[in-house]
């Protein structure tokens, strides 16, 4: 237990834990500093200097942010100093940042223009030197766009979180700029494309690159059929977009945004999860008992697959070779779908929505062109989506509930879960294990690899046999555990996803402001919308899903068949580090 | 962005094998980074992407913060000196009677800016205090000669003298 620790704020008694910082303690009593810079556990350097409070006996006045608390502390928050001072600062920040909100795309979804309008600036009275800065937008996901960088580094703060660290402050003074080495492009480097550094920024200097025009053209083309895929993060996010609390699942009104959007088949990304299972599973199943090229790595995440083909290309072969999801059912749409509903596959164009960045890349693999053609022509995130029903005019909140359409709209709560750390991993093992044991699982809530935790080990019987998994969501704890591995700790099987929390959290979700992020559980809060769905599904468990029994039974012939092989599973390249 | 000269790396391997031995000394000591980037700049005269991707790589710190770093402190260059270093000076006095006219012509004849050499690695450029020739204001400086008493006109016969 900490100790407690006295002080007061603009008068009023505050008690909080020892080691908190004014701005916490100010939070506690409903006191609101503004901030800017701040990102809990991401950024917290005091740079911006919009917390500026008053405190007595301190000279000038100090970033709350940072300051920590202590016993008979006098805090104001609301003098007039303060208020001059951030005012000011803002003035300043504003004064070079280029002010086209109307066409940002974080315009009325943006701190910096929260800030100027709680701060209640109504006038500008400097006009600063703007210098000019190329926008990047190269690479197949991220655009970085330095005009409208306000240099809080919040970014810097999430690519170091994930250990990725390729872009950091370049130049000095009144040139300094975010970058990578030597000015390059991200798509230049060794960016893994996860996107964290997007849902970090508190303005519109970064976002992801857009493929709404083609998947609208696409739609508005006769003759175009048109199959929108959605990955299970999106549903448990899309309703923030539209003020709906966090951790609201929207799955129905999704599907009935999509059909009015005008996608001719929405289809549940789900069920190709389950078929991942089963490709993994049986993967898993013949390395582990031959023990060869273990432990097995899940492939999922395609942000992880990039961080492994740049930082860690000796455990290239331990990734399985299956597909994502994504891209499963990417490949079973232009082959399987399309003989079987006799529409040439040259004619189907395949969307995706995902919680992601870097499933952007990873649909312009060249390795992900089964049908002749990229087999995901266009992957969107969940916010392109909430752009695309907001432009549509589509009064989301009041859709009705809808269900997907078959064949691909049924999925097992296994395959729901995949859109969350732990979820791959509990789906894999409700699987291996009734193949192994030939037996049903008794208790279907495999909690030894759920939560929130950096780094998860279980040691699990499964057939008079001890395996043991471990599950890691952020690329710094993959990096941790392949450290391990390396070290000589053994492992059977190991779950791997980019972005911290998993694809709940992915860098293409809503996003969500500073001050919310530090007070509520996002992460949790978003995967308990998949657990909940997952409780109150019918079907638990991939092999039991009868759509994926058909399409082996009609198709595949079995797991890991050689048809199976040529369209479900790829292969990975070493990729430079730097 | 800044525009980037890029000259061909010719690095050795005697070079490489010092800031190899000067990368080991300095390993898993906090804060090892500048002190390595001084000793190879000593080494190279300057930090062009690959020294700075074997410090990056032996030091175990990402490069965009070693880059960050270099295009912080002025002490660092990302080019090497030319054959001819001209370092035009921007003390006051040499300023006051048009030295940043002069900079700016030669920037303009040689096609880089401050900093930075000709992708022959001919000339370099430097804008330099004062260096106390304020007589002859004003003043640059080619390697070791001294020319005074400018104007813009005079900066093609200079730049002619070291073809």
């Amino acid at each position: 237990m900490n100790m407690m620790v006295n002080l007061k704020i603009n008068g009023q008694d505050v008690s909080v834990p020892e080691g908190s910082t004014i701005l916490d303690a100010a939070r506690e009593v409903g006191i609101n500093i503004p901030t800017l810079c701040y990102l809990k556990d991401i950024n917290e350097i005091g740079a911006c200097r919009m917390c500026l409070v008053e405190v007595k006996g301190a000279r000038g006045l100090q970033a709350a942010c940072v300051y920590p608390v202590s016993e008979g502390l006098e805090v104001f928050t609301n003098s007039e100093k303060a208020r001059k001072a951030r005012r000011m600062t803002l003035e300043l920040i504003l004064s070079n940042h280029e002010k086209k909100c109307l066409t940002c795309i974080r315009n009325k979804n943006c701190e910096l223009q929260n800030l100027a309008e709680e701060l209640g600036v109504d006038t500008l009275s400097f006009e600063g030197e703007n210098i000019h800065y190329e926008i990047d937008d190269e690479s197949t996901s991220l655009i970085r766009d330095n005009n409208k960088c306000i240099l809080c580094r919040r970014c810097i703060g999430a690519c170091d979180n994930q250990q990725i660290s390729v872009i950091s402050c370049v130049n000095r003074g009144f040139s300094t700029e975010i970058g990578a080495a030597f000015n390059k492009s991200m798509a230049d480097v060794g960016c893994i494309y996860c996107g964290q550094c997007i849902v970090s920024c508190p303005v519109g200097a970064l976002y992801e690159k857009s493929s709404i025009p083609q998947v609208q053209n696409a739609i508005d083309t006769e003759g175009k059929h048109v199959v929108v895929q959605t990955a299970p993060a999106v549903r448990a996010a899309l309703g923030e977009e539209f003020g709906l609390p966090i951790g609201t699942p929207v799955t129905g009104k999704m599907v009935a945004a999509l059909r009015r959007l005008g996608f001719d088949k929405v289809f549940d990304t789900d069920t190709a999860a389950d078929v991942t299972i089963m490709e993994e599973g049986t993967e898993f199943i013949e390395r582990f008992t031959k023990q060869e090229k273990l432990p097995l790595i899940t492939s999922c995440s395609p942000g992880w697959v990039k961080f492994c083909e740049h930082y860690y290309p000796e455990f290239l072969d331990n990734l399985s070779t299956a597909k994502s999801p994504m891209e499963i059912f990417g490949a079973i749409i232009k082959s399987y779908y399309a003989e079987k509903s006799g529409i040439d596959k040259k004619d189907i164009y395949s969307v995706a929505i995902m919680p992601c960045t870097s499933k952007k890349f990873e649909a312009a693999r060249p390795e992900h062109s089964t049908s002749g053609a990229q087999d995901i022509d266009a992957s969107l995130t969940t916010r392109e989506l909430a752009r695309m029903i907001k432009q549509a005019g589509i009064d989301f909140a009041n859709l009705p509930d809808e269900e997907f359409d078959q064949p691909f709209g049924e999925a097992t709560g296994a395959g729901v879960i995949f859109g969350t750390t732990g979820g791959v991993m509990e789906a894999a093992i409700r699987t291996v294990y009734e193949i192994l044991e030939k037996k049903p699982l008794d208790d279907l809530n495999v909690t030894a690899v759920r939560g929130l935790e950096g780094v998860k080990e279980a040691t699990l019987k499964i057939a008079g046999k001890d395996v043991k998994v471990a599950v890691v969501h952020g690329t710094k704890n993959a990096r941790t555990i392949l450290e391990k591995v390396k070290a000589g700790e053994k492992y059977d099987f190991i779950e791997i996803m980019a972005c911290p929390g998993g694809c709940i959290n992915g860098g293409g979700q809503p996003i969500v402001d500073s001050k919310t992020q530090a007070t509520v559980d996002v992460k949790a809060l978003r995967a308990k919308a998949l657990y909940t769905e997952d409780e109150r599904a019918t079907l638990r468990k991939s092999h039991e899903n009868p759509y994926v029994e058909m399409l082996y039974k009609e198709y595949f012939g079995e797991p890991c068949s050689h048809k199976a092989h040529e369209l479900l599973h790829t292969h990975y390249q070493k990729r430079s580090k730097f | 962005m800044e525009k980037m000269t890029v000259l061909p790396f010719n690095g050795t391997k005697e070079q490489e094998a010092e800031l190899k031995a000067v990368i080991e000394n300095h390993k898993n000591m906090e804060g090892a980074a500048i002190p390595v980037l001084h000793k190879a700049q000593e080494i190279y005269g300057y930090l062009p992407l690959e020294v700075q991707e074997m410090i990056a790589e032996g030091l175990n710190v990402p490069l965009a913060e070693i880059y960050g770093i270099v295009t912080f402190y002025a002490q660092f260059s990302l080019y090497p000196k030319g054959k001819y270093q001209i370092a035009v000076c921007m003390g006051t006095a040499c300023y006051v009677k048009g030295s940043g006219d002069i900079l700016e012509k030669i920037k303009e004849k040689l096609g880089i800016e401050v900093g930075q050499c000709t992708p022959d690695g001919k000339y370099s450029i430097d804008a330099t205090r004062c260096i106390g020739a304020c007589g002859l204001a004003p003043v640059l400086t080619v390697n070791d000669e001294v020319f005074g008493r400018l104007t813009v006109d005079d900066v093609d016969d200079i730049l002619k003298k070291y073809e």
